[in-house]
């Protein structure tokens, strides 16, 4: 059991790293920079809804298109900035940037992902009354909800899937409690991660105690 | 000069202790705001969030910016945000630093692994929600049938399609969705007039 969970950890812990050196292989370190203050730059000017959208998008920007991070490397840092304060899309920004290029990298993340809303909403501020009750914008933000329902959807298949691959009974009952949880009854994500994080370390305990007996 | 710095210390609490996401922000903001300092009424405040909930980006990003423009122009916005966004930057960058360090230990990938689950979960508790405020144009309590939005559903359908089928972007899907669905919406008016 032990050594299964070693090899998984292991295997876990090389895969990002082949699969991010595929992805910048070559590159210049001003190129990195330059592509992370881009892709940030749309992914924020796109991001209608709350922070976890950004998420799906960066899960598919980062780790299905550029093949910068592992898909567990992108639920950690998920996980990581929901337990963290602030706006999440940022606290992601600064996680990923320092991943890819050190804390100049955060720097350059937060930057592209803050700029959008600033001038967006710079702009607004100044005639926000006819842009509040413009017929057409109300009806393009109602509709987009149905794009951004079909994105998430989409990325949380891919990821349940993975979830189910696992063949861990304890982590697919984990995951449809904490959706019940979550949607159903409202219970807060960050008490929901701070559960998961106790089952975590009682489920290590449990494998350590195993190994002692073994 | 002492409006900006009262500006920067209320945006810095508000960044500091909202955690758990853009909602758990808002009741902070308008804390400081409306209660504390006094520096907006509250219906400056409802359509402040109107306008954020309306625009991309972050909740709290785009209510620092409207406020602070509104407060104290253009520098006031970029004194706001910064505010905001100080104490998370710090914080995890701390973070990724300690996570990047021991995340290969074999106990590590054990409690990390228990997270992902909930992390999957916690998404697609998102998505649920915008997909049944998409078709029903309420939350879960308040679902009706007669509410239900045709235009909508086809919608979400082929957008779901077209990303499984042809992994097509999901930029060009968010925007694409709000184009086509639009037009569909305005044909339609004019068909029933």
């Amino acid at each position: 059991m032990e050594e299964e969970i070693r090899l998984a950890g292991a295997a876990q812990g090389e895969e990002p790293a082949q699969a991010a050196k595929a992805g910048y292989a070559g590159k210049s370190k001003r190129e990195m920079l330059w592509t992370l203050f881009k892709s940030m730059f749309v992914l924020s000017a796109c991001t209608f809804g709350g922070g976890f959208v950004i998420v799906s998008l960066m899960k598919k920007k980062y780790v299905d298109q550029l093949g910068w991070l592992g898909e567990d490397e992108m639920l950690d840092v998920t996980a990581i900035t929901q337990s963290c304060p602030g706006p999440l899309p940022v606290n992601a920004s600064v996680i990923l940037g320092y991943r890819m290029c050190g804390i100049l990298g955060s720097f350059v993340a937060v930057l592209g992902s803050i700029l959008p809303p600033m001038i967006i909403l710079s702009i607004i501020s100044v005639f926000y009354n006819e842009f509040r009750t413009n017929h057409y914008i109300a009806i393009a933000l109602k509709v987009m909800r149905a794009g951004v329902a079909a994105v998430i959807c989409d990325v949380v298949i891919n990821l349940a899937k993975n979830v189910c691959k696992t063949r861990r009974v304890l982590y697919i009952a984990m995951m449809v409690v904490a959706f019940v949880c979550a949607y159903f009854l409202n219970v807060s994500a960050m008490l929901i991660i701070l559960v998961c994080l106790g089952i975590g370390l009682c489920d290590l305990c449990v494998n350590l105690w195993k190994k002692k007996e073994a | 000069m002492d409006k900006l710095l009262q500006l920067f210390l209320s945006f810095f609490q508000v960044g500091l202790f909202s955690v758990g996401g853009g909602y758990a922000a808002i009741p902070l903001i308008q804390d400081q705001i409306v209660n504390v300092t006094g520096m907006m009424t509250l219906e400056e405040f409802t359509d402040l969030i109107t306008i954020a909930e309306m625009t991309p980006g972050p909740i709290s990003i785009n209510s620092s910016t409207f406020v602070g423009t509104r407060l104290a122009g253009p520098f006031g916005a970029i004194v706001c945000t910064l505010g905001c966004i100080l104490a998370p930057f710090i914080i995890c960058l701390v973070m990724a630093y300690f996570y990047y360090k021991y995340r290969n230990f074999s106990g590590v990938q054990n409690v990390l692994g228990a997270l992902r689950p909930a992390t999957v979960a916690l998404i697609g508790s998102a998505g649920a929600s915008i997909l049944v405020l998409a078709l029903f144009q309420s939350k879960w309590a308040g679902i009706q049938l007669a509410n239900f939005q045709w235009i909508e559903f086809v919608l979400f359908g082929v957008c779901l399609f077209l990303l499984r089928k042809y992994k097509i972007s999901a930029i060009a899907t968010i925007l694409g969705s709000g184009a086509v669905g639009t037009v569909v919406y305005l044909l339609k008016d004019m068909v029933l007039r």
